[in-house]
């Protein structure tokens, strides 16, 4: 498939999820936007990989067309970690102002 | 030698009693403030007389090197001291004089507070180190220390009575105008290391050092000293501070103000006669300026009525004198005429002091008279000192001026007329002073004149030693016209060369001659003029002028204060308020505002937030897009 389909798919993925947390007041659907995100640079980077693996520097280094792969592991495991904070901060977030609304989250002005 | 090895103590000694003084002066009584501070310059006299007489005997004490003081990488300046024929004398003067001063004090000031008072003796202390560091120092770095020193203290005996706010202006005054006057002689001191690469007196008065110098250096370096000694000698234009100095305590005039700091500039061009002999436009410079003043301030003095004033301007007028001597090269005789003002002029002033103090701090000579009848040795002693000052025959001035008077004649008949005239005028206005003072009638209130007295011991024996020294203090010169050998020249000899030009026997009879007849003249006129003085009104024509001092502060206040007041209340009001602080002001205005429209970019919402960032992004890839390179 050529790469640019996954660049396209990509890139309207992570706009989506620009937009979603630009304009969605939501805590939990703007989470879900930066998830969105960052599955929408998961996929590029497998794209891109498996891409390079069919030219000839990656037959010179063994590990060349892997190393993204990994790396995407680790951005899963990150983001894992993440959604368990990000998770816990909106349910205090919740039991303080009963509203999941991020509007809310501006106390420390003035 | 063992003296040649007791010369640090000389100045060491009045410094130890400017520490021991300057830190009691809570502690000490004054009987003891007062001891260590006369002792310490007794000894230092008495140390000076033994290095006298060694030097006389012909043992030559020459450069004593004590420490490098700076030493770069060609310059080396060390921490010597030039001990021969002209210093010695000059450490005689001071200490001899300080001491009997020191003495004076002691009863002078005794109304003072025990703190005050051993203030004052730690500050004359000082002064007399600074003045020994000055004559002692054997280059022009530890002399400019000395005379650094002594302005400062002369600074700060004049603003000795500092509640007084007119003798803290003096006192400013004074500092002012000795401060412009140590500019130049700093800048003359740079001049002579730039061109001959030293400055110790015995490396740069030789003739190879001398070779290194050009005409335009010599009469630069030379003039430039002059302004300084124009500051310290108060000469014209820089004369104004002295007369205004007599704010201070009359014996700090006597010793500070007469007998020793305004003779540093004389000392200076003595010792570097050397290069003065050869700048000729320097010369004449000097002998223009001196004679000026000499003329001007007698001029002054014929009007003034207060009794220290008319001493001071006697003063600035005999400094004139000695630079008269100074510009026709006749150095033995500034150095002789230094010597007998010095005892003198100190003698008169100590006078003036114990009728003050008799008069209760009455110093308007208006307001005097008859006072001889009462201050027996007072009354006497200043009249020697009028008599001496006059160049009556048998006093010491009439020795060291007739040799002035005759130095200036063989230079030029015109000047020795001008100089004529000045000591017409010093005859004058000496007698007026002492006719109006001490004889007549009594002006003064009732009390007042109740109150009169002889003053103590300790300031009438100080009196009496100064008038015998003014009577004897010029047989060590006596011409060889009068039989004399001129001891002094024959002593100064090494150090200073006596004068060129030599007068045959004849003209200096008649010299004198006319000189004495003249002063004699000038004198019975004052006698006669002022026996029944009474107070007269406002003075005017020519000696209203002459009353308010030629209008010479009027003048500087014109043309130098005003314009300066009213630069720097320019510089004040525009630049600085409308200006500089405008800027920056501005500065903080322009930051206050900003920040104050940037505090809605910080508006907490989140999603404003993450908006601008992104814009920011999307900002940077459309620059990395289209400017790759960048």
């Amino acid at each position: 498939m050529d790469i640019k389909a996954y660049i396209a798919l990509s890139l309207t993925l992570f706009t989506i999820g620009i937009i979603g947390v630009l304009v969605r007041r939501n805590a939990i659907i703007i989470f879900m936007c930066v998830e969105l995100m960052l599955n929408a640079v998961n996929l590029l980077l497998l794209a891109f990989s498996k891409m390079h693996a069919m030219s000839p520097a990656a037959k010179a280094l063994p590990t060349y067309a892997s190393d993204a792969q990994i790396f995407v592991f680790f951005i899963m495991v990150v983001a894992a970690a993440e959604v368990s904070v990000g998770l816990a901060i909106i349910v205090l977030l919740y039991r303080n102002t009963h509203s999941v609304d991020v509007n809310f989250l501006n106390r420390l002005k003035n | 030698m063992s003296v040649s090895k007791l010369i640090w103590l000389i100045p060491i000694l009045p410094l130890i009693g400017f520490v021991i003084n300057g830190l009691g002066r809570k502690l000490l009584s004054k009987t003891i403030a007062g001891v260590v501070g006369s002792t310490v310059v007794l000894a230092s006299f008495v140390i000076s007389l033994l290095v006298f007489m060694e030097i006389k005997a012909g043992h030559s004490i020459a450069t004593i090197h004590f420490f490098d003081f700076i030493h770069l990488s060609k310059l080396n300046i060390g921490f010597d001291f030039k001990i021969d024929q002209l210093s010695s004398l000059f450490l005689l003067i001071i200490t001899g004089v300080g001491f009997l001063i020191h003495l004076y004090s002691t009863s002078y000031m005794h109304e003072e507070d025990s703190k005050d008072f051993a203030k004052y003796f730690a500050y004359l202390n000082l002064f007399v180190f600074s003045m020994l560091l000055l004559v002692m120092g054997g280059n022009f770095v530890i002399m400019f220390i000395g005379w650094e020193g002594v302005g400062l203290c002369s600074y700060l005996l004049i603003g000795y009575w500092y509640k007084n706010q007119n003798y803290t202006n003096a006192a400013k005054k004074a500092f002012v105008m000795n401060r412009i006057g140590d500019l130049g002689f700093l800048l003359g001191i740079f001049w002579l290391i730039a061109k001959t690469g030293t400055i110790s007196y015995d490396q740069v008065f030789t003739t190879a050092a001398l070779d290194n110098l050009s005409d335009t250096d010599i009469t630069g370096i030379t003039l430039l000293l002059f302004v300084g000694a124009t500051g310290k000698s108060a000469q014209i234009p820089l004369y104004t501070w002295l007369p205004d100095a007599m704010a201070g305590p009359t014996p700090v005039s006597a010793l500070i103000h007469a007998a020793t700091m305004v003779t540093a500039g004389i000392y200076m061009i003595a010792r570097s006669h050397v290069l003065f002999s050869e700048a000729h436009f320097t010369q004449h410079v000097i002998t223009v300026i001196g004679l000026a003043t000499a003329l001007l301030a007698a001029s002054i003095a014929i009007k003034q009525n207060d009794i220290k004033k008319v001493l001071a301007y006697s003063t600035v007028s005999q400094l004139g004198f000695m630079f008269l001597a100074l510009g026709t090269g006749n150095y033995v005789a500034a150095v002789f005429h230094v010597l007998t003002h010095a005892f003198f002029k100190a003698l008169m002033f100590l006078g003036s002091g114990s009728v003050i103090h008799a008069m209760g701090g009455e110093q308007d000579i208006r307001n005097m008279g008859g006072l001889g009848k009462h201050m027996r040795i007072t009354s006497i002693t200043f009249l020697i000192g009028c008599l001496a000052i006059s160049g009556i025959p048998g006093f010491s001035g009439f020795f060291s001026k007739d040799e002035i008077l005759a130095g200036a004649y063989a230079h030029n008949p015109v000047l020795f007329g001008l100089a004529l005239f000045a000591a017409l005028l010093t005859a004058f206005y000496m007698f007026r002073l002492y006719v109006i003072t001490f004889t007549g009638k009594f002006r003064g209130t009732h009390e007042q004149e109740h109150h009169l007295h002889e003053s103590p011991w300790a300031m009438t024996l100080p009196l009496i030693v100064l008038a015998i020294l003014s009577i004897i203090g010029g047989y060590v010169g006596i011409p060889e016209a009068l039989g004399g050998h001129h001891e002094l020249a024959a002593f100064l000899q090494p150090a200073v060369p006596t004068a060129a030009h030599q007068l045959d026997h004849g003209t200096e009879y008649m010299l004198m001659g006319i000189s004495t007849a003249l002063v004699l003249v000038s004198i019975i006129f004052a006698w006669m003029k002022f026996k029944n003085y009474q107070p007269e009104g406002e003075a005017t024509g020519f000696g209203k002028i002459l009353q308010n001092k030629w209008y010479v502060d009027e003048l500087y206040h014109a043309i130098i204060v005003k314009p300066l007041n009213a630069l720097s209340s320019f510089l004040s009001n525009i630049v600085d308020k409308k200006g500089i602080d405008g800027i920056v002001n501005g500065v903080g205005k322009a930051v206050n505002y900003g920040s104050r429209q940037l505090r809605w970019i910080q508006s907490g919402q989140v999603g404003a937030y993450v908006l601008l960032m992104v814009i920011g992004i999307l900002f940077l890839f459309i620059v990395q897009f289209f400017y790759p390179f960048w």
